[in-house]
């Protein structure tokens, strides 16, 4: 079962990815059968539509690869149900060896899957999503002449996230890890004639790198210390460590604090946190199903799986563990902050995504693995609804994305505001549904984490948070579908409801957005939690943050959906009631407006630090270097030697005799000189 | 006559005399049929040349004839062959240019045939008094074919550098064969060998040799005895040139290698050190100077000074290896340089004018698929770029010199290789990417069926490269 679920995708891809594409295309071409299908033959120089979803109906590949890879992830995602049901009341450790792989020396890494809890729960995220956004896809990518690339890409990105889900050792978890990463980079840049696009994909791809070397090195110095990097011995070997010291950077420090940070730099970049999250806005230059399952739903929140995965390492490193609770709140704040002055409807919602990932942080840092995989599991189902139902959105408007250039959508899809309202209360935490029993847990452990004052500073962070998380994702409700109308006339003449293909996927994550939160609630974080979990997440003794949240004072229980309602109460009153208001406020404060607009100048400050010094050396050694140097003594220096040579011994032919004669002779005269003196004989 | 036949053991000779009397029976036709002569003696004479390559063929090895100084052996087999289809190819070529340019006298095939005898004596010479017999009888026919243009400057100009250095040269040739004689007492290569088995080389017996070899590197145009090459091969008319190029040069490289091997085996280090000298000069000065130059006959003189010297690659590694190289080298160049002058051939402009410069060729490969291909795979077989014949070529010197420990001889070889691949490549550029010059009028034909077989033969030695690798490793094998 195991491998289906996890190769059915690869499968997928590789048939779509080789066959459907303009590249099977062109092999069958080449390999003509007489009456060959040809009618599918694409121009791939066709020039492609630079805007977002719209193309013309014109040709475009064919249909079978998208069908395809859409019926195996949704075998491959039932078949995950069956599995995440069998882990519910507990269930051992299962360990599925694939194949041998690397033996060098005292490293060996296996392929093999290990198949527990927190295996399955991510297998159920990945595999939903990604079922329900290939189907969404079929009908948002309609228009498109390359969809089966697309497909295929998408079957190649699940199948690489769940080999990262399944690792039963730290390199197969980096090949998943480096794959999917891949994959992002493959659809980011997806249009790749848009040069915004294809600079969003390089922008993700270098941005991760920082983050991946982070991680190497955390693999590295765990093979160092341990000598393994299987899971399982790893986790052994871990306590025998507590105390000791590795010299690294030129001091000693200890050593779990340094493997735990170095990992949780790969889990940064791959998780957009703060400083390492500037890639994860521009990400949405991709296709809107690709930000919905990618950028919200699964890669992003690999980092947090990381740090789950490796639980027993962090419980043992409490200084890692306060520097992630600060992370993961400072990201929270300062993506809410942001989010509340964007225009963009998929930047608001990365914003968001990027606030709510450090929010699990926060879960993470604390010690509650549980309640961070949790609010995981539902966030995976609202955000991914709310994104597929802002692609709804802009589907209907030809591509717009302001929202400053919407309003008063909803007469026209009903359905779409439906959804992306149920996707709005589970993300601020409308009580019952997903987000409320989630994010409400977080806050609350975070308050009752005694002790450390980075604890109570989260809590006030992801509490402002959460304000500002109800202030904007109500401002975009408001200015999307009510209010009065700013849309483009030609635009609306086209507004529609979406195909059902489309709406269908938004059913079913509307469902898990209103009741994930209270079915599983007492498995993830509530009664059953011990059994649930077993052997997965480690605690360390004494950690009993889990049970101590249901002990929380009665005004922390409701400060989040007290901060819910105000946010709510604030922006109607903004968008709503005195829509020229918000104006007058960025208007006041500029600087402050204007700090956020542009995302703290982190980008600025970015591109200041290391961008334009790496752009001069790359300018010095490009034109100093290379241009001077190297070639100057190589290429261009011994061409323009060899042209000095050829010119003289042009000089020599000058056509006289005598000087012919004169060159025997001396060449005859040199040799026997040369024996007479020098000649060995 | 039988007994004077079996007693001096002419029968090892029997090609050459049949070459020979087909020569002088053809002047005689030529002479009486004057006006319409040159078309049948033309073709008479590319027929003797194919019947003298059978008898060849089909004629015992390991023959002597004259008391020794003439030996049939499976080397001389070998590189007579190669010279016989060198020069039955030159002389197919010539045939529409002479008509063209109003050279069609009856003497040219004459001349060829007579300086063709000359080289398979040299070839089969195991005797310096051979050497010099079947050196001057080749040489005295090129002297004249050199400047058989004779109302033309250049042509005349270039017959006579030829005689005046060539003149110069055999002296040089004369003066170290008597020294040998007069150190050794004989002059049949077995006998040297004899005589010099024991004991060790006298210094001036050592000046014999570098003067015999100076003889010979200038027949072979290598440097620094090689200055009359480039002005004759562009003096020349066009398909003299490619029969200089080719034919001749079998037939000296054969002669050098054996007057170095038979006869001086003790003398090897001496030799040896002469040849590495003359060999690395050789394909420096081949691939710098071609740079420089616009007209291709002159460009191709230069190659074939390059590729003489990494002939003697081989020749400097010595053995069997290195003499089995030297005949691959000398058989794939031929076939190679052959081709080239076709395609040379080819280059006629509208009003049926012969162009030389290199910027004729210009956006040739628009005009003219065919010949724009063939042409480029000569030159990238001439670059010894893979898999073409050249590479082979190139290959099997260097595996030899590598293998006898001249590893800074192979090394430098592979430089200059670099060093002179860039003007046949700037031929390609010229012909692939260069804004078109005017079109040529098509080739003669026979001239095209010279492009297309070497075209062939370049692109598909690699896929059948046995029987000349056998062909080639017997010689070699008959010299030891």
């Amino acid at each position: 079962m195991y491998y289906l679920i996890v190769f059915l995708p690869l499968l997928g891809a590789i048939i779509a990815g080789l066959a459907g594409t303009s590249l099977g295309t062109a092999l069958r071409a080449s390999f003509a059968s007489p009456g060959g299908d040809t009618g599918h033959h694409h121009d791939a120089g066709h020039a492609h539509a630079a805007h977002d979803d719209h193309g013309h109906d014109h040709h475009h590949g064919p249909m079978w690869p998208a069908y395809l890879t859409t019926s195996l992830l949704f075998v491959s995602a039932i078949l995950s149900w069956f599995a995440f049901v069998g882990v519910l009341h507990g269930a051992e450790t299962v360990k599925v060896p694939v194949l041998s792989w690397i033996h060098s020396g005292t490293l060996s890494a296996d392929w093999s899957f290990r198949i527990d809890t927190l295996t399955a729960t991510m297998l159920v995220v990945v595999n939903t999503v990604s079922a329900l956004v290939h189907l969404y896809s079929i009908g948002y990518m309609s228009h498109d002449e390359h969809q089966p690339r697309f497909f295929a890409y998408l079957s190649l990105f699940t199948f690489a996230m769940l080999m990262l889900v399944t690792s039963d050792n730290l390199v197969q978890m980096f090949f998943g890890w480096e794959g999917v990463g891949l994959a992002s980079y493959l659809l980011i840049g997806f249009w790749y004639k848009k040069p915004t696009a294809s600079a969003a994909a390089i922008k993700a791809f270098v941005v991760n790198r920082v983050g991946d070397f982070g991680f190497a090195l955390g693999i590295f110095a765990c093979f160092a210390v341990f000598g393994t990097v299987e899971f399982d011995a790893l986790f052994a070997a871990a306590p025998s460590a507590v105390g000791k010291t590795i010299h690294f950077l030129g001091g000693d420090f200890d050593t779990l604090t340094v493997i735990c940070l170095l990992l949780f730099m790969g889990a940064m970049g791959k998780s957009a946190q703060f400083l390492l999250h500037t890639w994860l806005p521009d990400a949405m230059e991709g296709p809107t199903p690709v930000s919905a399952l990618i950028h919200a739903a699964t890669m992003v929140t690999a980092g947090v799986f990381l740090v789950a995965r490796l639980s027993p390492l962090y419980e043992l490193a409490p200084n890692a563990q306060t520097f992630i609770v600060v992370i993961g709140a400072i990201t929270a704040f300062f993506a809410a902050t942001v989010g509340l002055v964007q225009n963009d409807i998929k930047r608001i919602i990365a914003y968001s995504t990027c606030s709510q990932l450090g929010y699990m942080f926060v879960a993470m840092g604390l010690g509650a693995y549980g309640i961070g995989m949790f609010h995981l599991f539902t966030h995976a189902f609202f955000k991914a609804l709310l994104f597929l139902g802002s692609g709804s959105v802009i589907h209907a408007m030809s591509g717009e994305q302001d929202i400053r250039k919407m309003g008063a959508l909803r007469p026209y899809m009903n359905v779409t505001w439906i959804m992306m309202l149920i996707g709005t209360l589970a993300l601020t935490g409308f009580p019952f549904t997903a987000g409320y029993f989630s994010k409400d847990a977080i806050l609350e452990a975070a308050f009752m984490g005694e002790g450390n004052p980075a604890h109570l500073f989260a809590f006030s962070l992801l509490l402002i948070g959460a304000f500002f998380t109800s202030f904007y994702s109500w401002r975009l409700m408001f200015m999307t579908f009510h209010g009065t109308s700013r849309a483009d006339q030609h635009a609306l003449e086209h507004a529609h409801e979406s195909p059902q293909v489309m709406l269908v996927p938004l059913y079913v994550l509307a469902i898990g957005a209103l009741v994930a939160g209270i079915v599983f609630a007492p498995f993830f974080i509530g009664h059953h939690e011990g059994e649930f979990w077993g052997s997965a997440l480690f605690r360390a003794a004494g950690n009993e943050i889990v049970h101590a949240i249901h002990d929380a004072p009665k005004l922390v229980v409701w400060a989040p959906t007290i901060a819910m309602a105000l946010g709510f109460g604030l922006s109607w009153l903004l968008y709503i009631k005195w829509p020229d208001i918000p104006a007058r406020i960025a208007a006041q404060h500029e600087p402050l407006y204007k700090f956020l607009l542009n995302k703290w100048y982190v980008d600025e400050l970015y591109d200041f630090l290391f961008v334009r010094p790496a752009m001069r050396l790359g300018h010095f050694l490009w034109k100093s270097g290379d241009g001077k140097v190297i070639d100057g003594l190589g290429p261009d220096g011994v061409s323009a030697r060899v042209v000095d040579i050829t010119n003289r011994v042009v000089a020599l032919q000058s056509g006289y005799v005598y000087h012919y004669a004169f060159a025997m002779l001396i060449g005859v005269a040199a040799l026997i000189t040369w024996f007479m003196f020098g000649g060995a004989h | 006559m039988t007994e004077f036949l079996t007693s001096t053991g002419a029968v090892a000779a029997f090609p050459e005399i049949t070459l020979a009397l087909s020569a002088l029976a053809l002047l005689m036709a030529g002479v009486f049929l004057k006006r319409t002569a040159y078309d049948l003696v033309n073709g008479l004479a590319i027929l003797a040349l194919a019947g003298v390559a059978v008898m060849v063929f089909l004629a015992d090895t390991r023959a002597t004839a004259f008391n020794g100084a003439f030996l049939a052996d499976e080397f001389a087999r070998v590189m007579k062959l190669l010279a016989l289809l060198g020069a039955a190819v030159a002389l197919i070529l010539s045939t529409s240019y002479m008509k063209a340019h109003k050279l069609n006298h009856f003497e040219y095939p004459v001349l060829v045939l007579l300086a063709t005898t000359g080289m398979m004596l040299m070839i089969s010479a195991n005797d310096l008094v051979s050497v010099y017999l079947g050196l001057e009888l080749q040489s005295l026919a090129l002297y004249v074919i050199a400047a058989f243009d004779r109302d033309n400057a250049k042509s005349s100009e270039a017959g006579l550098k030829y005689f005046v250095l060539g003149a110069l040269s055999s002296g040089m040739l004369l003066y170290g064969a008597s020294m040998i004689y007069g150190f050794t007492g004989t002059t049949s290569f077995p006998g040297i060998a004899a005589a010099l088995a024991n004991g060790e080389a006298s210094l001036g017996l050592i000046f014999g040799l570098v003067f015999l070899i100076a003889g010979f590197a200038f027949k072979v145009s290598a440097v620094p005895f090689h200055m009359w090459t480039p002005d004759v091969y562009e003096g020349a008319p066009t398909p003299v040139t490619a029969f200089f190029a080719a034919a001749p040069k079998i037939a000296a490289m054969a002669l050098f290698t054996r007057a170095m091997v038979a006869p001086f085996p003790s003398m090897t280090a001496e030799w040896q050190q002469i040849i590495v000298f003359i060999s690395i000069a050789s394909m420096a000065l081949g691939s710098f100077a071609a740079i420089g130059q616009t007209n291709i006959k002159r460009l191709l003189a230069y190659s074939s000074i390059g590729n003489v010297g990494f002939a003697l690659v081989g020749l400097a590694a010595g053995g069997e290896e290195g003499v089995k190289g030297v005949v691959l080298y000398m058989a794939i160049y031929l076939l190679t340089t052959l081709g080239s002058f076709a395609c040379v051939l080819a280059m006629r402009n509208a009003s049926g004018q012969q162009l030389e410069d290199v910027k004729d060729l210009a956006g040739l490969a628009r005009s003219n698929k065919l010949l724009a291909f063939v042409f480029a795979m000569l030159m990238f077989s001439l670059a010894g770029i893979p898999p073409l014949a050249g590479f082979f070529a190139k290959y099997f010197v260097f595996m030899a010199a590598v293998k006898s420990g001249l590893w800074a001889l192979a090394v430098i070889g592979v430089v200059t290789s670099v060093v002179g691949a860039f003007y046949y490549l700037r031929i390609v550029k010229v012909i692939y990417f260069d804004e078109p010059a005017a079109p040529f009028i098509p080739a003669a034909p026979e001239v095209k069926w010279v492009i297309a077989l070497s075209g062939v033969f370049t692109l598909g030695f690699v896929l059948f490269p046995g029987p000349l690798l056998a062909l080639a490793q017997a010689a070699a094998r008959s010299l030891f």
